[in-house]
């Protein structure tokens, strides 16, 4: 009798001892896991904290007016950073205007009509084009593309697009090949392969009896496209041009390769121009001065504040749809 | 690639010749059981590939107007691919080869010159799991209809009650339209998607396991639907529940390893099979 009590007692003293040892290792692996969630805030407040902290002198010198002036000049020590942020967002306007349309038609030629054999060499091609470093795409854009674009297509453009009046501002002046056009391009061509590869793995989420049904009421492959598997995986396609988009604006190397880097803004889109990260780039290493070296670190942090708004609006518009389909 | 199929398909015929009497079983039931109805759709020597393997052998049965044929059978037997057949859902995927006839009103629809979107807004098809579109209640139903008809708004939200009261569900959300189909319960949403089938005002409803995802107040509900379309409809019902096959079809079809075992009326398949495998499953002895 004694005897089971005893070994009893003794296995309630090790489950207990296990439990306590349970309970020990689950707080050490809770902590760890807040400590290493903790870093991500503690880095983001540290680079926000030393991009305002560099960019205070430029700040101070130059006030609100930084944002809205185009004169760069390094001698007298005048900085305005509008020059840049027009070229950024235009380069990445028509990076966009490029890469989405061409990503979508690749991804849904992928999912919905692609014959079985061709489906694993796009794909891997797909994953190619992405791994390529961005300095290749640089040296490729000088060396090939320029030219090509001064010879052929920047000549065409001028002699048809660039005679209609309007419109035609945007494509006049001469022919240099490099240009805010040509950067805009090769970022198109950049960012292709991250949208393409993310909306074609959110199409494929699509239950097969979704679309089926879809298809099984008569619609054609484009209306089962355009009113089915596009609404169904909204957050995802967004998503994937959101990430191609934060590319577009941050690329530096292969931008800084063709874009001319010209603080200037001219109406027309293949006059060479300048973004904020090929500006930095370019002239960190040569900046005399503070207020040059807090220049550049401030239109760091108004690179910083464009990307944080083109996600912060990327949510919102994200909210906005889904409260519209009543989700 | 056809003459792969054309080999496997005279290969299969050679290696394992039909047991004699199996298709004249079938039909000398169909000559009982189709007298006098007119034939919505009429299935001649079918065979079906997957890839080479050689699914339905030599399926041929009637569908009969304004009536409801339930196909049954243990799982893989076949009865969804003969169903995905009827509106050419498996052209959809690669590899898949139907060879046989197929008559829809005459007129065979395995042809390559069938057009198959038209051939899918006549032959409507609910599935296992409700398919709601990312949309509103409405544009659910008035999806299919915009696709091959122009309708005025007020057109359109006739269709729409029409559809909904159809399918039962009108009561339910008429004030609610405007709110997300995914927002229903699941047998809402299975007799939306019902509702969104009608709308386009095919002849043909092919029903696979419609309500195999549903519980039963459902279950009831939609069967009762089922019970009632029957009188403008060809419908065609896949499904696994021996007692729904007993209490709502007119026909029945048992399959077997890709084999059409038995057709024949509802009531003397289940009281009075001629086949022995046909009475061992639906005693519950296999399947």
């Amino acid at each position: 009798m004694t005897e089971i009590a005893l070994t009893l007692t003794d296995a309630h003293a090790s489950t207990a001892r296990r439990a306590r040892r349970q309970r020990l290792q689950d707080a050490a692996f809770r902590n760890a896991t807040l400590a290493f969630a903790l870093l991500v805030l503690l880095i983001l407040g540290g680079v926000t904290v030393s991009l305002i902290d560099g960019a205070l002198p430029a700040l101070r010198a130059f006030g609100f007016g930084f944002v809205g002036t185009e004169v760069w000049n390094p001698v007298s020590e005048e900085f305005g950073a509008l020059a840049p942020i027009y070229g950024t967002l235009v380069t990445s306007v028509i990076a966009m205007a490029v890469g989405i349309p061409v990503s979508f038609g690749i991804a849904l030629f992928i999912t919905e009509m692609c014959p079985a054999w061709l489906k694993r060499p796009l794909g891997v091609a797909i994953e190619l084009l992405a791994g390529i470093p961005s300095i290749i795409y640089g040296i490729w854009g000088l060396f090939v593309f320029a030219p090509f674009m001064q010879s052929t297509i920047q000549p065409f453009l001028i002699n048809t697009l660039g005679q209609i009046p309007g419109i035609g501002n945007l494509f006049m002046g001469p022919p240099y090949g490099i240009g805010i056009l040509t950067a805009g391009l090769i970022l198109g061509i950049m960012v292709l392969p991250f949208i393409t590869s993310i909306t074609r793995d959110v199409f494929e989420t699509v239950p097969p009896m979704v679309r089926e049904s879809a298809y099984g009421l008569g619609a054609t492959t484009w209306e089962v496209v355009w009113n089915v598997v596009l609404p169904y995986t909204r957050t995802g396609v967004v998503g994937g041009v959101m990430l191609g988009l934060g590319r577009a604006l941050g690329e530096t190397m292969a931008v800084t390769f063709v874009i001319g880097n010209a603080h200037r803004i001219s109406s027309s889109i293949m006059a060479p121009g300048t973004t904020i990260s090929a500006s930095i780039a370019n002239e960190f290493t040569e900046a005399v001065g503070d207020v040059y070296t807090s220049s550049l670190v401030a239109l760091g942090l108004i690179l910083f504040l464009i990307t944080f708004a083109v996600l912060s609006i990327a949510k919102l518009m994200l909210l906005r749809l889904q409260r519209k389909a009543g989700v | 690639m056809t003459m792969t199929h054309m080999d496997a398909n005279s290969q299969a015929h050679g290696s394992h010749p039909m047991p004699p009497g199996m298709m004249a079983g079938a039909a000398a039931d169909r000559a009982i059981a189709g007298a006098g109805l007119p034939e919505k759709i009429t299935v001649r020597n079918l065979d079906f590939f997957y890839d080479g393997y050689r699914a339905l052998k030599s399926i041929s049965l009637p569908l009969y107007d304004r009536q409801v044929t339930a196909f049954i059978g243990p799982s893989g037997c076949g009865k969804s691919t003969l169903l995905r057949i009827l509106n050419r859902m498996y052209d959809l995927y690669p590899k898949q080869v139907a060879t046989g006839e197929v008559m829809l009103d005459g007129v065979n629809i395995l042809s390559p010159k069938q057009d198959l979107n038209l051939l899918r807004a006549r032959v409507g098809m609910v599935f296992q799991k409700p398919t709601p579109f990312p949309m509103s209640i409405y544009d659910n139903i008035a999806f299919g209809v915009k696709l091959y008809e122009k309708l005025s708004r007020a057109d359109m939200d006739e269709r729409v009650e029409f559809s909904l009261r159809r399918a039962a569900l009108w009561d339910e959300v008429k004030d609610k339209l405007r709110q997300n189909g995914m927002s229903l319960s699941g047998g809402q949403q299975q007799r939306l998607c019902i509702a969104r089938a009608i709308a386009v005002k095919p002849s043909v409803l092919l029903l696979d396991e419609p309500t195999s995802a549903l519980d039963p107040i459902s279950t009831a509900k939609c069967e009762e639907l089922i019970d009632e379309l029957r009188s403008d409809y060809c419908i065609a019902i896949v499904t696994h529940n021996m007692q729904q096959a007993a209490r709502i079809s007119n026909f029945t079809a048992f399959m077997y390893l890709g084999e059409l075992i038995e057709f024949g009326n509802t009531e003397e398949i289940f009281t009075n099979p001629t086949k022995e495998k046909t009475s061992e499953y639906i005693t519950g002895r296999f399947g």
